[in-house]
């Protein structure tokens, strides 16, 4: 149902490097999860809503006031790379 | 006296009245946790010296009659997903391994308002994705009871650190089950909310529709205690509903004369262990002799939950664990560029359900399969939300299994389609975001655990906590 090369696909979607020993039993595995799926083909859904969320709120808004939380250093210190200026050095994107 | 069998309730009477020290209950569950935890590995985390400090803090309020709350110096634990400031949270991830969040949870900052002390972080599956905490970095937690089984999962690090004695109340998360099914494999009583009831700012999200934190203790009154506390709105969690939170505590004591309990016929099917079937049996006379009624009632689109659940959470995960990519927090590679460096820190930092995971969801959210998979299943949710809906309308309680089994083997269940069968009785009112407690009412041949749910419509926790609590009151006069 789902063959090698598409998991590589959707992996290179998510960003996740896979070895090709790992590649083989993904592929397997997502194999079997995709046909258990199948089961919900017997449901009747022809005029039912989709329901992406259970508490009926919306719009859920606050007033617009600054808050300072005083973290920025900290936040910025929780990364792996490089800090410089307060900033996190990664490799150039352009 | 033993102080680390007592429960929450006992605890908080006992110090409250001063007849012993918020330092001297913390001491007795350290004792215990130095002499135990080497074989069950139920922490992540021991904050020792913390939880002296604010045990301390306790007895200085105690003195000067400023406690904060029948919480005040009892000692919890958390679940390693829900983020503590200065303490290291790890999610059972090696991606975030040496984490150290800048920022409390609202939960965690609702307990510390209210006094408690701090033990430690508590083992999870691995961003709680698993039913038996063996996805967690840091190994399996062992079901105190057995240590050769599994706790559960995925809060299977606090669970058994209730069971163990090594706390008098933890938090956990459940979004199909986690709390509910290692709360009956460790047999202790455990609460998942309604959808919105509790804030989930600071914990870490799995699928964020269906994401819950709840209380797990010795008792539904303990449950009641600490969930009175951390139940509420709050600004920073947009889903949070504006709703009154009742004293648990108390409503909890009323009786059960004039409730009406369902039994659905699709949950008591081939396959479940006889030893469930005779305690769910067993519970039922019990509720019946309190004056309960039973009606059997149908929840007739049960059987899609599953397949439903692993469509909708997936595909929820890969968007959410899109955040982790190496670069702001968490352990991240080098790489050439920045594509380079997400892949290799993925793969690196994420283990095997974690990724599989991520490509289901990746997957059914892909050009070509969105209709086919995501936007059938959320029209399969519609259904079986509506099942508890109408179920409601006739009945203000359900009673069920957890799951099929008692607590499994480590290492038994390797495919992940029979690991997610585990939740086959908890995941459709996960779907339906209404509550469910998980409550103990026997043990096994094997001297497993068994534990009882019962759900309830959405925001009636008072409800299921009194059935739960009605169950427990009544099985300690029988032995």
């Amino acid at each position: 149902m789902i063959t090698k090369k598409e998991v590589e696909h959707i992996s290179k979607l998510a960003k996740i490097d896979i070895s090709s020993k790992d590649l083989d039993m993904f592929t397997k595995q997502l194999g079997d999860i995709l046909e258990f799926f199948k089961k919900l083909e017997k449901a009747k859904t022809g005029h039912v809503q989709e329901t992406s969320q259970v508490t009926g709120l919306e719009n859920v808004s606050r007033p617009d006031e600054i808050e300072m939380s005083d973290i920025e250093e900290e936040l910025v210190e929780c990364t792996p790379h490089k800090i410089e200026k307060k900033s996190i050095k990664i490799p150039k994107i352009m | 006296m033993n102080l680390t069998t007592k429960t929450l309730a006992e605890l908080s009477d006992l110090f409250q009245s001063g007849k012993v020290s918020s330092r001297e209950i913390t001491e007795a569950f350290l004792a215990e946790i130095k002499a135990q935890d080497n074989q069950i590995n139920s922490f992540v985390t021991l904050t020792e010296d913390l939880a002296r400090e604010m045990a301390d803090s306790s007895d200085s309020r105690r003195k000067n009659n400023t406690l904060l709350s029948p919480l005040d110096g009892i000692p919890i634990t958390l679940k390693d997903v829900i983020c503590t400031k200065g303490i290291k949270t790890t999610a059972g991830s090696n991606i975030l391994k040496n984490f150290i969040p800048p920022y409390d949870a609202t939960v965690w900052q609702k307990l510390k308002d209210a006094g408690v002390v701090l033990l430690g972080k508590t083992n999870t599956d691995e961003f709680t994705m698993g039913s038996s905490t063996e996805t967690s970095n840091i190994g399996v937690t062992k079901n105190p009871h057995d240590l050769t089984r599994v706790p559960g999962g995925s809060s299977g690090g606090s669970t058994a650190s209730i069971a163990a004695n090594f706390c008098a109340g933890t938090l956990g998360t459940d979004t199909g089950g986690s709390i509910r099914q290692p709360a009956h494999f460790c047999g202790v009583t455990g609460l998942k909310v309604s959808y919105g009831r509790v804030s989930r700012f600071g914990t870490m999200p799995m699928a964020s529709s269906l994401d819950t934190v709840g209380p797990i203790a010795k008792t539904a009154e303990d449950c009641a205690m600490i969930l009175s506390v951390i139940a509420g709105i709050d600004p920073k969690d947009s889903t949070t509903v504006d709703k009154e939170v009742p004293n648990y505590r108390e409503e909890i004591k009323k009786d059960i004369s004039e409730l009406k309990i369902g039994l659905p016929k699709e949950y008591f099917i081939d396959g479940i262990e006889s030893d469930i079937l005779e305690s769910i049996e067993a519970t039922k006379a019990i509720l019946k002799e309190l004056g309960a009624k039973f009606v059997e009632i149908s929840l007739p689109h049960t059987e899609y939950a599953v397949p439903t659940y692993y469509i909708v959470a997936p595909s929820e995960i890969s968007a959410n664990l899109a955040r982790f990519d190496g670069i702001r927090f968490g352990e991240g590679r080098e790489g050439k560029d920045l594509n380079e460096i997400y892949s290799k820190t993925r793969n690196q930092g994420f283990g095997d359900e974690v990724k599989r995971r991520i490509l289901i969801g990746t997957y059914c959210l892909s050009s070509g399969y969105y209709d086919a998979f995501y936007r059938k299943a959320q029209k399969v949710r519609t259904l079986i939300k509506d099942d508890f809906t109408k179920a409601f309308e006739e009945v203000d309680a359900i009673l069920t299994p957890v799951a099929p089994t008692t607590a499994f083997k480590i290492g038994s269940i390797s495919d992940p389609i029979r690991m997610y069968l585990q939740d086959i009785f908890t995941i459709p009112s996960s779907l339906a975001g209404i509550c469910g407690i998980s409550v103990p009412v026997g043990t096994s041949e094997e001297n497993l655990p068994i534990g009882a749910q019962i759900l309830g419509p959405a925001f009636k926790e008072e409800v299921v906590l009194r059935i739960a609590h009605n169950i427990e009151q009544n099985i300690a006069k029988d032995k």
